[in-house]
């Protein structure tokens, strides 16, 4: 019965039909939808990439790829999953969808900017799909010079080109956040009473808006130098590869922030739901976002502690990198704060959470072993280094970003997830990316380089450790996949508000009508405010 | 909440509640959007920083060989485009269609005035070889290499500006066909204030690049 109803009234799903009214839609939540068909899709491409390495891991004396080949892997790797994949990826899909829902907003603030940004990301994919085709790229994702400017016989060109182009795909995702934060937000909506995921959108927009235009630059002065000679990196004439390497990271660093700080909002969107009260210490997580976005924009040195830059800049690098764990630090202590005493389920989405604050803890712990210059010096380009920016970028970013997925899925769709196989599919991707990742920081530690395909027999026995976790890792990945096209026609009706969360989005249908809001609300209180709801606990299927 | 009905409800947006509330908007991305440009130039600027403290001299000598007047004529001739672009928005917020259209032809103008003497310019250096590459001559001590770096960022910086110049001509030409079909007014003239600002922008990147590549070393000479 309920579905007959559901099916009678318009959503932004049924209001129009046809490839058209896709490719030229102007709803942020078609838009947020033509993301996350993208964005999957450049997910497994790079996961195609990751299995390769890890299969050519699996013995010792390279003997699957060639050395050339094995460069272009993990380049390419590197390339989609950074810049393609993770870059867009909370932002673009659910902050899009979501932003303007949580501030009780009609849409974003510039709708059409908000289409182009989307082709833009196209536009760029394309680019870096003709260069894969085409025969690869090796020169790490990070470019480095003069290998790209001068020396590399790959599809530079192409690439830089094709992450020159997505970069504003970013800057205009970035811009329109912004705007649409300062001058969207419904009555009584005020900054402090705005949902966290929309202060770490806030945030993250920051980055996106100051960072992503140096990488262009940057990327344009490689360009030139590699189409028409003229030599701004080239040591030849006196120029410095090290600037290089500085423009590159003044953006890059902050760039893992870009990827953590959206998956950040979610977490604390999850652990308020599910414990049924409010984030402990507001005001604290909210500003610490902000806190992150600023102190991410002053330790792009530390990735250049070997690179010849002065031990005194080497120093100050490092002791402001310590400094980022302070606004991290707050929001784990503050999401552990917040369960105390709570009415916790234990939702797929809330066991995505846990799963983040524990591989985050991991991954920020280990932050702070090379944000340390003596251990840096040991651990620098190991596979120490490479577990440390998984932990943060797939335990982290990803587990946020399934989180998030699997918990505004009812509001997308309309439709529930299978509980079971959720949480099935929770448990492997966790137990996967531990098997898979944490034998890489023992790797490290003992002296396996990262990058290289030929390596000792001794290290055999941690490498086929963290290939079967990759094995079991990408099963768990498929699963959602699966059971959530299976949602779509089998699925439980979700009903406006399964999880009784206290967000404006919750307050409209599933999936919300064309203007999101039949009228706009008025907001008379704080976020995550859950004290007429003492008691109910979350129905879990 | 229903936006009030209003005269300027023909170029209102529906995520907006208002005009005023769409102006404000509209004002706010643009200026977040010349902040991305400052940063954009600011990689190329903070290039020329490291260059010239390594290579003081070389910085120096190579600059020497731009011609001042010329430049000084062309900074000259944007300040003027500039002005007129300023008439242009004030002749918006009058109403004043034929003015509106005047000052941006003269804008447009000024603005191609420029972009043709920075080229006679560029072929000046093709002359002399002063492009960088397997051509370029430049005698002197350490001048054949490292002045190749003072060109390099030269070529870069002043063709990313006229990049931005031939980006502002379109947004002027686009203005200039809006203006003819009367989609402006005193009610409405937000493009022209947006394309403003960008024009006044593009003029103001050329302000920092005149001093730096023409003026570094001009002192007792």
């Amino acid at each position: 019965m309920t579905t007959a109803v559901a099916e009678e009234r318009e959503t932004y799903l049924n209001a129009g039909h046809g490839v058209k009214s896709w490719l030229l839609t102007k709803d942020h939540k078609r838009i947020g939808l033509l993301y996350l068909f993208t964005i999957t899709f450049f997910f497994f491409i790079g996961g195609v990439f990751a299995t390769l390495i890890r299969l050519e891991l699996l013995s010792p004396h390279g003997n699957l790829v060639s050395s050339e080949t094995y460069n272009k892997l993990f380049t390419m790797h590197g390339v989609v999953m950074v810049f393609f994949f993770l870059i867009p990826s909370i932002p673009a899909t659910l902050g899009n969808f979501f932003l303007p829902l949580m501030i009780g907003a009609r849409d974003l603030a510039f709708p059409r900017i908000n289409l182009l940004s989307w082709y833009l990301l196209v536009i760029g994919g394309l680019f870096a799909i003709f260069a894969m085709v085409a025969g690869g790229v090796d020169t790490g994702w990070t470019f480095y010079t003069p290998y790209s400017t001068s020396y590399s016989n790959t599809w530079v060109i192409a690439t830089a080109l094709g992450i020159f182009v997505a970069g504003f795909s970013s800057i205009l995702t970035g811009l329109n956040f912004i705007v649409t934060v300062h001058r969207m937000r419904c009555p009584g909506m005020t900054w402090f009473r705005m949902p966290l995921f929309v202060w770490a959108h806030y945030a993250t927009a920051l980055i996106q808006v100051l960072g992503t235009p140096v990488l262009a630059v940057t990327l344009v002065l490689v360009l030139c130098e590699r189409m028409f000679h003229i030599g701004i990196f080239d040591p030849a004439l006196g120029g410095d590869p090290v600037l290089f390497q500085h423009l590159f990271w003044f953006y890059s660093h902050p760039a893992v922030y870009i990827m953590i700080l959206p998956a950040m909002g979610v977490i604390s969107e999850l652990v308020s739901t599910f414990s049924r009260k409010a984030i402990f210490g507001y005001g604290f997580v909210a500003f610490s976002s902000v806190a992150i976005a600023v102190l991410g924009f002053l330790v792009w040195g530390h990735h250049l502690f070997v690179s010849g830059q002065s031990l005194f800049a080497g120093m100050v690098f490092s002791f402001l990198s310590y400094f980022v764990a302070i606004p991290s630090a707050i929001k784990v202590f503050n999401w552990t704060a917040t369960l105390y005493k709570g009415s916790i389920s234990y939702a797929t989405p809330m066991l995505y959470a846990f799963g983040f604050i524990g591989l985050f803890t991991i991954g920020g712990l280990t932050g702070l072993f090379v944000a340390c210059l003596g251990i840096d010096v040991h651990v620098t380009d190991t596979y120490f280094v490479v577990a440390h920016f998984h932990y943060i970028m797939v335990g982290g970013a990803i587990m946020g970003y399934l989180g998030g997925l699997h918990y505004w899925w009812p509001k997308i769709t309309g439709r529930m997830y299978p509980e079971g196989w959720a949480k099935l599919s929770a448990l492997v991707i966790f137990l996967g990316f531990n098997l898979t990742f944490f034998p890489q920081f023992i790797l490290g530690y003992l002296g396996m380089p990262r990058r290289y395909h030929v390596y000792p027999d001794e290290f055999q026995v941690l490498h086929v450790l963290s290939t079967a976790g990759a094995s079991v890792l990408a099963v768990g990945y498929l699963m959602p996949l699966i059971y959530f096209m299976w949602s779509l026609k089998y699925g439980a009706i979700a009903g406006r508000n399964p999880w009784k969360a206290t967000g404006l989005e919750w307050q409209t249908d599933s999936p919300p009508p064309v203007h999101n809001f039949d009228e706009i609300p008025i907001v008379t209180r704080e976020a995550y405010d859950y004290s007429g709801t003492v008691g109910q606990e979350v129905q879990v299927g | 909440m229903v936006s009030e009905p209003h005269v300027e409800s023909l170029a209102l947006r529906e995520q907006f509640n208002s005009a005023e509330q769409q102006k404000d908007a509209s004002s706010l991305g643009m200026w977040v959007f010349l902040i991305t440009e400052v940063m954009f130039f600011g990689g190329a600027f903070a290039a020329y920083t490291v260059y010239r403290s390594i290579y003081p001299g070389v910085f120096g000598a190579a600059s020497r060989t731009l011609n001042t007047t010329i430049g000084a004529l062309n900074t000259a001739v944007l300040l003027c485009s500039s002005f007129t672009m300023v008439l242009a928005v004030r002749a918006g917020q009058l109403g004043r269609r034929k003015q509106i259209m005047a000052f941006l032809v003269l804008t447009l103008i000024l603005g191609m005035v420029f972009l043709g003497v920075k080229g006679y310019e560029w072929n000046e250096k093709y002359v002399e070889h002063h492009i960088p590459g397997p051509s370029f001559q430049m005698e002197g001590p350490g001048l054949q290499d490292h002045a190749q770096l003072f060109f390099s960022l030269y070529f870069a910086m002043t063709g990313l500006h006229a990049m931005h110049m031939l980006v502002g001509a379109g947004l002027l030409s686009w203005l200039l066909y809006q203006t003819w079909r009367g989609k402006f007014s005193a009610a409405y003239y937000t493009p022209i204030d947006m394309v403003g600002l960008y024009w006044h922008f593009v003029d103001i990147i050329w302000i920092f690049l005149f001093p730096l590549l023409y003026l570094i070393d001009r002192h007792g000479h």
